[in-house]
């Protein structure tokens, strides 16, 4: 056990210490809390839409004072000036930069406006000035009909519309959408764990064969206890950086007391924290990094320079692409079929059966079936990765493909 | 017997890297082992290591199989460098002696000790990517030696060094050989392996062709050299009967005999030439009867 945990102490403070994890850790948290203050960001950049000034063709010229009182009642501050230019005139004013926009507006059957700015997605002013132009028309479409203030509220009254669900293990609409965002957010992280942290210890393993010190490695302790001690060395360190973005996150969004991180924990299900949500997410991430690791430990022991790894990871890599598609189109449809059986073939189970963890009332020999199933497989690749490694690690040679697995074992084989 | 090798075969498919390779190393004694490129001497140490498994035979330290419990007694040093490139030379000495089950304190004392005695305790703190090629192969032999091992494999000790620091790790090696650790080495270097070892062994194409102390091999090997020095021309001297192998030298000749007579009526011979200004049996050099035995040029 002694070695054990020196490769372990090793491979997790060798990572710890490099620049490229300490600053990849810094930016994360930093984005965490600039994502966070966005919205005060934003307002102190706001200042100048301020008094935006429309300058509006009015050939009536009795459309001018009401969607000027009709600006004036909504939050925004922009002002409508009735011109004496003509349309070419005021072009040429947007094309030079002197005036931001312009409305075109004259009375007919119906109102019919147009309002023309430098580019025609740009937010705020326009969509205000359609509101107000609508509310115009609908008050003289009432005064035409004879009708008053409260029939026109009576006319738009939105209708009342639920969604419920019959079934047992769907949860309420407004659960879902709770539950969505959480689950969104933890599969994304799961996601991201799964490709980053086996990767790194692919990586590790190559360059300890390119640097040929794994010769000495292997002589001074097993090959498969060296693999299991990297594997929890990097996994710790998996756990901790997550642990640093959680609570970095967490901080973030509380201390910035803008509305919209409010609205951000409410919509994303983070103001009822479920604690068997988090929970499945830290079992399933850990779940899913051994399966990976392991995988990723055996494939890495296969190459004899780094440059090779990427291209012999491509399958696994494909593993997890393919479960990131089924997790994610299955948050829109958590109950399709397709969903419910990939839950339970090991290399998709990590991402989508906890998928339906989070957003089903599925019953609990569901995720535990496909726990153990998870846990058996990890146990054989386990075996099989150990015997493969036993040998990769001493083969250098030009040709990498999957085929020189079956060397791997001839050669490290016992007898 | 101490390192025990018995009857040892390695198959890769149908390639014999090494066939029923047998030998054995007394405690204290250094073994040379020589071999071309690809004679199986790298698969023979990591036999011997446990990194392989022979396919027939068995080996044994001691009396017993090598395993994992033994790594504490049991240093390396592969022919193919090895340390961590971007990790610095103290850490790694202290994390490989570690994994020998060495303290962490008596590592970092031995390591400093080590560092001092190959006069480069400046670069404790370095990464070895720094260092160059013949430093770092100091720190690699410290690597091998540092934890204090009873049995020790050096594949190519002493490759790509200067004179200096052969004579600097020569000296080191033994040393540790007479505090009493067991050594198998490796070398290209004939001078080497008869300067160092007491026993050896010459491997040719996964067999052992030559085996044995080195007196014994070089008497068992039946042939003499007689070297002559003077200024005529002595190319008629490879005329004569008895001679093997006739070479030129600057100053004379190198003629090969296998019967200590045949030198009587050389030196005759060589002596109505002319003036004769040295004349010497020679014993065989280990170069000599290794071309001999593997059958090709090599240095």
């Amino acid at each position: 056990m002694h070695s054990f945990w020196i490769i372990f102490k090793q491979a997790f403070m060798t990572k710890a210490r490099t620049k490229s994890f300490i600053i990849t850790t810094i930016i994360v948290a930093a984005a965490f809390f600039l994502l966070a203050n966005l919205p005060n960001i934003i307002e102190s950049f706001e200042d100048d839409e301020e008094g935006q000034v429309i300058h509006v063709i009015d050939e009536s010229g009795e459309l001018i004072p009401q969607l000027q009182s009709q600006l004036e009642q909504t939050e925004s501050d922009i002002q409508a000036m009735p011109t004496e230019m003509s349309e070419e005139e005021l072009q040429q004013g947007i094309t030079e930069g002197t005036i931001e926009s312009y409305l075109v507006i004259e009375e007919g059957e119906t109102l019919s406006a147009r309002y023309v700015s430098e580019s025609a997605n740009e937010i705020g002013a326009g969509s205000e000035v359609e509101k107000a132009v609508q509310a115009i028309q609908t008050a003289q479409t009432a005064e035409r009909l004879g009708l008053n203030g409260a029939e026109v509220g009576e006319l738009f009254m939105p209708a009342e519309f639920e969604r419920e669900a019959v079934s047992d293990s769907s949860k309420t609409e407004e659960e879902l959408s709770q539950a969505r965002g959480l689950v969104y957010v933890l599969i994304l992280l799961i996601y991201v764990a799964v490709i980053y942290y086996p990767n790194m210890i692919a990586m590790e393993v190559a360059n300890e064969k390119s640097s040929r010190v794994m010769e000495i490695l292997i002589s001074s302790v097993s090959p498969v206890k060296h693999m299991f001690a990297k594997i929890a060395g990097i996994g710790t360190l998996g756990i901790v950086q997550m642990l640093i973005f959680g609570i970095a996150g967490y901080f973030a969004f509380k201390t910035s007391g803008s509305d919209m991180a409010e609205g951000f924990f409410s919509v994303m299900g983070f103001s009822e924290i479920k604690v068997s949500t988090f929970l499945f997410a830290v079992l399933f991430f850990l779940l899913g990094y051994f399966l990976y690791a392991v995988l990723a430990a055996l494939l890495g022991s296969l190459v004899s320079r780094t440059e090779d790894v990427q291209q012999l990871m491509l399958p696994m890599m494909f593993l997890i692409i393919i479960s990131s598609f089924i997790a994610f189109s299955g948050i829109g449809m958590p109950e399709a079929n397709y969903v419910t059986v990939s839950s339970f073939i090991p290399f998709f189970a990590p991402l989508v059966m906890f998928l339906r963890v989070g957003m089903l009332d599925i019953p609990l020999w569901e995720p535990l079936l496909s726990i153990a199933i998870m846990l058996l497989t990890i146990g054989a690749l386990g075996w099989f990765g150990a015997r493969v490694y036993r040998g990769g690690v001493l083969m250098y040679g030009s040709s990498q493909s999957l085929k020189d697995i079956g060397k791997a074992i001839r050669l490290g084989n016992k007898k | 017997m101490a390192l025990s090798v018995e009857h040892a075969t390695k198959k890769f498919g149908d390639f014999t890297a090494v066939d029923n390779l047998s030998l054995s190393v007394e405690e204290g004694q250094m073994h040379g082992f020589l071999g071309a490129n690809g004679a199986g001497k790298t698969t023979t140490f990591r036999m011997i290591l446990g990194l392989l498994d022979p396919t027939h035979g068995k080996v044994s330290w001691n009396g017993r199989p090598i395993t994992y419990e033994s790594s504490p007694f049991i240093g390396y040093l592969p022919e193919e460098r090895g340390l961590y490139p971007k990790m610095k030379v103290e850490d790694q000495l202290i994390y490989l002696a570690q994994l020998r089950k060495m303290s962490k304190e008596e590592a970092k004392k031995e390591t400093a000790a080590w560092l001092e005695r190959f006069e480069v305790p400046h670069y404790a703190g370095k990464k070895v990517e720094e260092l160059s090629k013949g430093n770092q192969q100091k720190i690699q032999l410290i690597a091998s030696l540092v934890h204090k091992p009873s049995l020790i494999i050096l594949d190519e000790p002493f490759s790509g060094l200067d004179p200096v620091n052969v004579g600097m790790l020569k000296s080191a090696i033994l040393d540790v050989q007479k505090q009493g650790a067991t050594i198998v080495f490796s070398s290209h270097r004939m001078d080497h392996v008869e300067e160092l070892c007491d026993d050896m062994s010459i491997l040719d194409h996964g067999k052992v062709v030559v085996s044995g102390s080195i007196r014994e091999v070089k008497r068992n090997f039946g042939k003499q050299n007689v070297r002559l020095k003077m200024d005529q021309e002595l190319t008629a001297l490879s005329q004569l009967p008895g001679i093997e192998k006739y070479t030129g030298t600057i100053d004379g000749a190198v003629l090969q005999i296998t019967d200590e007579s045949t030198a009587e009526l050389i030196l005759a011979e060589a002596m109505k030439l002319g003036q004769l200004r040295h004349f010497s049996i020679e014993e065989p050099s280990l170069e000599e009867i290794f071309i001999a035995k593997v059958g090709k040029a090599y240095a």
